[in-house]
């Protein structure tokens, strides 16, 4: 089996992805980046003005919603809540005229591989809302979906219990071998969920690698910014040097703007008492690590990540020293150190 | 540490207001409930002076009674039914099909209420006279069923806007045709209101006088407007009471049967509330 899903609409997304066998694929990117687009494209709910979508070398794009392969899990959860968890579940079983008793085991194998074994006969108001999206979980799951999409499923629910259900959406997902496509647009759920992070900006891929790949060696400077915390100074390098309202860093790059992207943990503060390029201006000790907040002397703000923060104070001058960079011209990497 | 919760004091608006309610709602009902069942009931005694199904009796041997009631009968059953007929599609279609002119057409209906209500019957009467229709049960039906859409669109309009539309996509998702998704999602999650809205023109029709009494009379005679023309043209006042009586029937099934609508709230979401 190997799904092969791409879109293209015109005139803002365009889109080319093709996802294995297996693979979770996250979808990342700001609101109205046209992620929840194109998974909806691929559930059939919207039509793409031009190109293909296939699942296992067969076409799909302009089939309906209930004739595609795909098991969509809305945010809202969207389940029907006139009925209970058990028909909830057995409905798009009894849409196949399955006999009665396979209805049963299926919905109860289900109901107990979401953790949620006994709670057929349950009303699914009755239910709090990471067992519902759990339910909804199970609904998609039961019909043995080609491709499992899943919108943003769990924005609605509390940071303790979204963790916990995305190690179990992951679990589940692994021993199910089930391709799945993954919309959020928050960079934890990505980061720690997906085989291959998507990350999207205004319709199209900014950049399709493993996530600690997209983390450590982003190729957009909006993909620098946008997974985890990176310190963005636009400049001009002259002369293999660049500069920025005084700071500077040897870049062995031909003349022209560039963008310095630096992680607060690969920039080394050294305190100095005069003639120091930046000044402190907050420290937060977060226990483990130590944040401190930097400005240079034009007011740009920097980050940098300290072992022992208590070595800083307010207003003292420190000198930078970044050990890793990269520097990004007209929305590519120009140079990695 | 020990707590005490306060004893809810008494709420003195609430009693006031449900005691001037009482006062003005039952009070009357009382009267013509209580004179429905006497025989005899002379001014100036506060209690009737003989108790009896006398009234009852006579009035029930009329000939003129039993068949106004089969006409209201039939007459508010046919009208709801054509009326839900026309208005459900029109309603869902409202709700969540875009059309030109979609707005302008569904406020048109508010319109037909906004202005002075015995006009328009007076209108339509004049046409109808052309039509052949005045004094014929169709002719009735059909100035009926204008009083009946504003409910029947509105209502159940709120009633299809209220059904998450994620629902219906889920449904969609897991193999439910479109007709499939309207008949085990959409029509259960709307059912409620819309039974609430189709209870609401039963009731308003059964009790419609105005375009009755016009397009309808002489021939064709409901209950209400036979009632009104005992109490004007009778010496019998009780003929009324009794008849009256016989008319809180509708009403108190239609009332029973939308507690449970009114209870799980869907009766206010109609309303938008």
């Amino acid at each position: 089996m190997s799904p092969r899903c791409s879109a293209r609409r015109a005139p803002w997304i365009s889109f080319s992805l093709d996802v294995a066998d297996g693979e979770l694929v996250c979808l990342l990117g700001p609101s109205g980046s046209g992620k929840s687009t194109l998974l909806r494209m691929v559930g059939g709910f919207e039509q793409p003005s031009s190109g293909l979508i296939t699942i296992d070398g067969q076409e799909i794009t302009h089939l309906l919603p209930e004739k595609r392969p795909t098991g969509m899990v809305f945010q809202s959860h969207a389940l029907w809540t006139h009925m209970n968890v058990f028909k909830n579940l057995a409905f798009g079983l009894k849409l196949r005229r399955l006999p009665a008793d396979e209805i049963k085991r299926r919905v109860e194998g289900v109901l107990e591989l979401v953790g949620l074994g006994g709670y057929g006969t349950r009303s699914v108001t009755q239910l709090s809302g990471g067992q519902q999206q759990r339910v909804a979980l199970a609904r998609s799951l039961v019909l043995e979906p080609k491709i499992l999409l899943l919108d943003e499923p769990f924005a609605s629910l509390d940071q303790h219990l979204r963790e916990r259900l995305r190690e179990e959406v992951r679990d589940i997902q692994q021993r199910l071998k089930i391709t799945t496509l993954f919309v959020t647009h928050g960079q934890d759920e990505a980061l720690s969920m997906a085989d291959r992070v998507v990350v999207m900006r205004d319709g199209k891929i900014e950049q399709a690698d493993r996530p600690d790949v997209v983390y450590r060696e982003p190729r957009t400077p909006f993909v620098a910014g946008f997974i985890g915390t990176m310190n963005l100074l636009e400049g001009s390098v002259s002369n293999g040097v660049f500069n920025r309202a005084g700071f500077s860093f040897p870049l062995p790059v031909a003349d022209g703007p560039a963008i310095l992207a630096i992680r607060p943990e690969a920039l080394d503060l050294t305190a100095v008492t005069e003639n120091g390029r930046a000044k402190v201006h907050r420290v937060t000790d977060y226990g483990t690590h130590g944040l401190v907040d930097l400005e240079l002397p034009d007011a740009t703000r920097l980050k940098a990540s300290v072992a022992h923060p208590d070595l800083f104070t307010t207003g003292q001058s420190v000198a930078l020293t970044p050990r890793a960079v990269a520097a990004y011209r007209d929305h590519a990497l120009i140079h990695r150190s | 540490m020990t707590a005490t919760l306060a004893r809810p004091k008494w709420d003195w608006t609430g009693i006031v207001f449900a005691v001037v309610l009482t006062l003005v709602i039952v009070f009357p009902l009382i009267v013509v409930g209580t004179r429905a069942f006497t025989n005899v009931w002379r001014y100036p005694s506060v209690i009737p002076q003989e108790f009896g199904l006398k009234f009852w009796n006579q009035t029930l041997a009329r000939a003129d009674v039993w068949s106004s009631i089969t006409t209201s009968l039939t007459l508010a059953a046919t009208v709801t039914f054509l009326s839900a007929l026309i208005c459900l599609p029109a309603a869902y279609a409202f709700a969540r099909l875009d059309f030109p002119g979609r707005n302008l057409l569904f406020f048109s209906f508010l319109a037909g209420h906004a202005f002075p209500k015995f006009g328009l019957p007076v209108a339509i009467a004049g046409i109808f006279l052309q039509l052949n229709l005045i004094g014929t049960f169709w002719g009735v039906v059909l100035i009926q069923l204008v009083g009946t859409l504003l409910f029947m669109i509105w209502i159940p309009v709120a009633a299809f806007r209220a059904v998450d539309r994620r629902m219906e996509e889920a449904a969609r998702d897991v193999g439910a045709s479109p007709f499939r998704v309207f008949w085990s999602i959409t029509l259960p999650r709307a059912g409620p209101t819309i039974a609430a809205a189709i209870l609401l023109s039963f009731v308003g029709t059964f009790y419609e006088t105005e375009g009755a009494r016009l397009i309808g009379a002489p021939q064709v005679r409901t209950l209400p407007v036979l009632m009104i023309s005992f109490i004007n043209n009778q010496p019998v006042i009780q003929y009324g009471a009794v008849l009256s009586v016989l008319l809180w029937v509708p009403s108190f099934i239609a009332l029973l049967s939308a507690r449970r609508v009114v209870n799980s709230g869907s009766f206010a979401r109609g309303f938008g509330g």
